[in-house]
């Protein structure tokens, strides 16, 4: 956008310019507009190159294709002349797409999904790890010394490992199998240093050939193998779990189970319904969202937490309201000294991290050591009563949220004239009665939007409550149910995260919930603004 | 036109300028590979100058790269799904069910003569179904701290410890019997010394020694009545343990001289220096005729990335360096931890005393359960502890909690 307006206004720098047609001049611009034009462009691309190169590596064509042809459009629209109002657009609406329509799409669609932990990756992935767990050393398998070596090249030739056995035998083991290695040079560590016709590989080598290295086993009998453990010892170890592509499913030899594919739960269950524990992400329907509309548990703990959340949202809106205006006003009052002082005083708690004043509230709310029973001598157990504990969330709120309430309505009473004021007071209206009808009209103008953000910002505000009281106290359902002062975002938080499972499907199923109500109380709530502002008129 | 013509020169301009600005980023290919470790700040620049004699013997870069520890697992799980995660990482032996399940980690195998010269449980407490998933090097517990001036002999039960404070108590030099963390949300770390001691359980074990989520124990009747004897401390009862006493306050409470006796960890041990508290450390007493308390503990480890592309170099340093001696000394002089490594802790212990009562304070523990259900477990008992320390009924509030944590965990 910066070139466009180092464009736009360019002015020409000589009579020569300045004769020329307008329309000419407002598209090429100044020189410095240009160069500002030609930098921009440059760091743009510069940006899609960045993008488009690890995007290339995962091989992601349609990513690529994306990025080029994001690149290319705004190349038209800010080298063309016949582009303008895009010029204005453009910035806007690819921020819009990237930062607020593709996150609601994206978390759309992993609702339907059931990624969570155990189910992230795709199939193949669960296999590959269900198998390189399934190794298993057999007490009397040999563990060996191990040089590793090729074939020719280093780093294109057959892999072979020069394995030393704790007798001192020395073997040479390729993918056919094992054969003995005669005349091998051996260092006093029992690694083997020279063989004849063996390119011995240096560290940086082998591990150059990690992802081979990975796969390779020297096959001894019985279907076990010889792997590698890091660049020194080797050890004789047989997979005891394989998949099979015939049936789907994957057997353990050692035990003799069974583990089928279920492709609509993500994972391979046996005939008793145990699973292995690596699965994979499938495609689960709306089988999230009937999870927790159909949880009975859920449902009869929802509505008390809506109405709660709503109760909380509006109270802390209309208390910050109303404490920032009071306060506004009587700093406003022309005769007081040292209104910059009080100000600054009142705006202190804004400035300070909110995160560090949840906890420092979390701490004065403390039944036993708190600074509040201590100083009022009270024996309220703040945290641990429910309706105390709501008080205490919303307290904490109206604290934190004021001083910016102040700063809004300072300023809106600044552009509110006081001769009206004035003017009310001469047909005999009280203080109150001016306030009430003169005063606080003009304001709403400017405060009613700021009412509405704050509201849904509280909506939402899941520090202020996950921070003070993690949605506590509970009642004789435990966690089960939803606490005296959970919000909707930190119950959700809780059913979907647990101290170590992430169930990500669930959670974005859930949070397509509460984006649907905040979004049907947002449009209520404007749509009424608008019907106010018909009125004021 | 003359614009067009101006156009063009921008636009080729613009990207001769993109080709220069990148022509010197990716030019890196040729050189030494490197080993990327996350670890967590305070033990990051440890590993560093320990792992740089690694690096010279194998040619190799190694990077340190500084992760909070509590956010390194969920971001150490995410990178794998997305492809470019550490080589190696330092992590809690309790994540290694989840990272088992993810695939985020590969098995290692050690040799023999490796494997001897390291802690039987902490080998034991880092492996699932018969694979372990990584090299333990440090562990740490909770311990009874208490304050030599106002209590100078360790108690040897639980009752004894509430005698000595409730007399300090009623004589005015303490204001607390015991500081040990309860909050309003419980904290089921700590309770388990007392919980195990009283006979309570949380998850059994199977034949292998491994725990088994289908023997749930916490709506046992074993555990109840564990419960109901921890209880008759709580608020309804003694009052010595308090959901007001929690992590924010329960140190100050103890190095302000106001609690005799406090449940407090190696992360304690900093702080217990810079203080003018005389104190002494010792295990966590039982109750009286049950058995010994066994807090729960935690083992720290270096695991490997699955996938890495350097798999090779990994393993060698996860193998054959984590379980060296010298390493583990190097680390130990940058920041003092308990090793596990046999030979170090030794050395250790017979020139630095404290790690070696530490060490002993964690005889009767026991590993923390390390399949994925455990995470399952926090929230619940925590809530259903705490409500029995406020004097809610036991049977009611933990039978719910079992329920809840059953249905999770089958689910």
């Amino acid at each position: 956008m910066a070139t466009d307006r180092s464009g736009g206004t360019g002015t020409p720098a000589s009579g020569a310019t300045g004769r020329r047609h307008p329309a000419e001049r407002r598209f090429q611009g100044s020189l410095g507009g240009r160069i500002v034009k030609i930098l921009l462009l440059g760091l743009f691309t510069a940006l899609g190159v960045w993008a488009v190169l690890p995007l290339y590596l995962a091989g992601v064509w349609w990513g690529i294709g994306l990025v080029v042809a994001v690149v290319a459009l705004v190349y038209y629209v800010y080298l063309s002349g016949r582009t303008v109002p895009a010029k204005y657009l453009v910035p806007g609406v690819l921020f819009l797409m990237a930062f607020q329509i593709f996150p609601v799409l994206y978390t759309m669609s992993t609702s339907l999904t059931n990624m969570s932990d155990g189910h992230r990756g795709s199939k193949e992935q669960a296999i590959a790890s269900i198998e390189a767990f399934s190794v298993v050393r057999e007490d009397d398998s040999r563990e060996f010394a191990l040089t590793v070596a090729t074939t020719g090249d280093p780093d294109t030739g057959d892999l072979v490992f020069l394995l030393t056995s704790p007798e001192g035998d020395t073997y040479a083991g390729t993918e056919e199998g094992l054969n003995e290695l005669i005349g091998a040079q051996v260092d006093p560590s029992g690694r083997v240093t020279g063989a004849l016709g063996y390119t011995i590989l240096t560290p940086a080598q082998v591990n150059e050939r990690s992802g081979e290295l990975q796969e390779f086993a020297v096959p001894t009998d019985d279907g076990s193998g010889i792997r590698s453990s890091g660049l020194s010892t080797a050890f004789e170890g047989t997979a005891v779990r394989v998949y099979d592509q015939a049936c789907d499913c994957i057997e353990d030899t050692e035990t003799g189970t069974v583990y089928h594919a279920d492709d609509e739960r993500g994972a391979f269950y046996d005939e008793d319904g145990r699973r292995l524990a690596q699965g994979w992400q499938v495609g689960v329907g709306l089988d999230n969202f009937s999870r927790f509309l159909l949880d009975p548990s859920f449902a009869s703990s929802f509505f008390g937490t809506l109405v709660w959340n709503i109760v909380f949202a509006a109270s802390v809106t209309f208390l910050v309201f109303v404490v920032g205006l009071a306060v506004a006003l009587t700093l406003h009052v022309p005769k007081m000294r040292g209104k910059t002082f009080y100000r600054v005083l009142v705006i202190l708690p804004y400035a300070m991290s909110s995160l560090a004043m949840y906890l420092l509230w979390r701490d004065m709310f403390n039944v036993d050591f708190g600074l509040f029973n201590r100083m009022l001598g009270l024996q309220v157990d703040w945290l641990g009563n429910v309706w105390a504990a709501r008080a205490a969330v919303i307290l904490t709120n109206v604290w934190l949220g004021y001083p910016y309430m102040f700063l809004v309505a300072t300023g809106a009473l600044q552009a509110v004239p006081r001769e009206l004021g004035q003017a009310a007071r001469l047909d005999g209206a009280g203080p109150w009665q001016a306030f009430r009808h003169v005063t606080l009209p003009l304001l709403m103008v400017a405060m009613t939007p700021i009412l509405i953000a704050t509201f849904a910002f509280n909506f939402n505000n899941f520090n202020a409550v996950w921070l003070v009281t993690r949605g506590g106290p509970y009642g004789s359902e435990g966690t089960a149910a939803s606490g005296a002062t959970d919000l909707l975002i930190t119950y959700t938080y809780r059913l979907a995260f647990s101290e170590a499972t992430a169930q990500y499907g669930y959670a974005a199923a859930l949070s397509v919930m509460i984006f649907l109500i905040v979004s049907v109380m947002s449009v209520t709530g404007l749509s009424r603004t608008k019907a106010l502002q018909e009125v004021d008129r | 036109m003359r614009s067009s013509r101006v156009s063009a020169v921008a636009g080729i301009a613009a990207i001769a300028l993109t080709a220069s600005a990148c022509g010197d980023g990716d030019a890196g290919d040729t050189s030494a590979p490197t080993l990327v470790i996350w670890s967590d700040p305070e033990r990051a620049d440890a590993v560093q100058s320990a792992a740089a004699a690694f690096g010279e013997a194998n040619g190799i870069e190694i990077d340190v790269q500084n992760v909070s520890f509590d956010d390194i697992q969920g971001d150490v799980v995410n990178a794998h799904q997305a492809g470019n995660a550490p080589d190696i990482f330092v992590g809690a032996h309790d994540w290694a069910g989840n990272l088992m399940r993810n695939g985020t980690v590969q098995p290692i195998d050690l040799p023999a003569d490796r494997e001897a010269a390291l802690d039987e449980t902490a080998l034991e407490a880092m492996t699932l179904e018969g694979r372990l998933l990584g090299v333990p090097y440090t562990q740490e517990n909770i311990f009874l701290m208490r304050n030599t001036e106002l209590a100078p002999d360790a108690p040897e039960t639980f009752e004894e410890l509430v005698e000595i404070g409730t007399g300090l108590k009623e004589a005015g030099e303490a204001e607390e019997v015991l500081a040990m963390a309860v909050g309003q949300e419980g904290d089921p770390y700590r309770m388990n010394a007392l919980m195990t001691s009283a006979g309570g359980y949380l998850f059994g074990q199977d034949s292998e020694g491994d725990w088994d989520p289908e023997d749930l124990g916490i709506g046992s009747d074993e555990t109840i009545e564990a419960m109901e004897l921890i209880a008759e401390y709580g608020e309804a009862g003694e009052g010595v343990l308090r959901r007001s006493i929690d992590l924010e306050n329960e140190a100050a409470l103890f190095f302000d001289g106001k609690a005799p006796f406090f449940v407090a960890g190696p992360w304690t041990i900093g702080d217990a220096e810079a203080s003018d508290i005389d104190y002494e450390i010792s295990a966590i007493p039982g109750f009286e005729g049950k058995d010994p308390a066994a807090p729960y503990i935690g083992y720290q480890a270096f695991f490997v990335t699955d996938g890495s592309p350097n798999s090779a170099l990994a393993e060698e340093f996860v193998v054959n360096h984590v379980t060296d001696p010298d390493f583990i000394l190097s680390l130990y002089e940058a920041d003092p931890r308990t090793p596990v490594q046999l030979e170090a802790l030794e050395t250790i212990s017979a020139e630095n005393p404290a790690i070696a009562t530490m060490a002993e304070t964690g005889e009767n523990g026991m590993p923390m359960p390390n399949i994925p259900e455990m995470g399952e477990t926090w929230d619940p008992l925590g809530i259903a502890q705490a409500r029995i320390i406020g004097g809610e009924d036991v049977r009611e509030s933990l039978e719910t909690a079992h329920e809840t944590v059953a249905e999770r965990i089958g689910g």
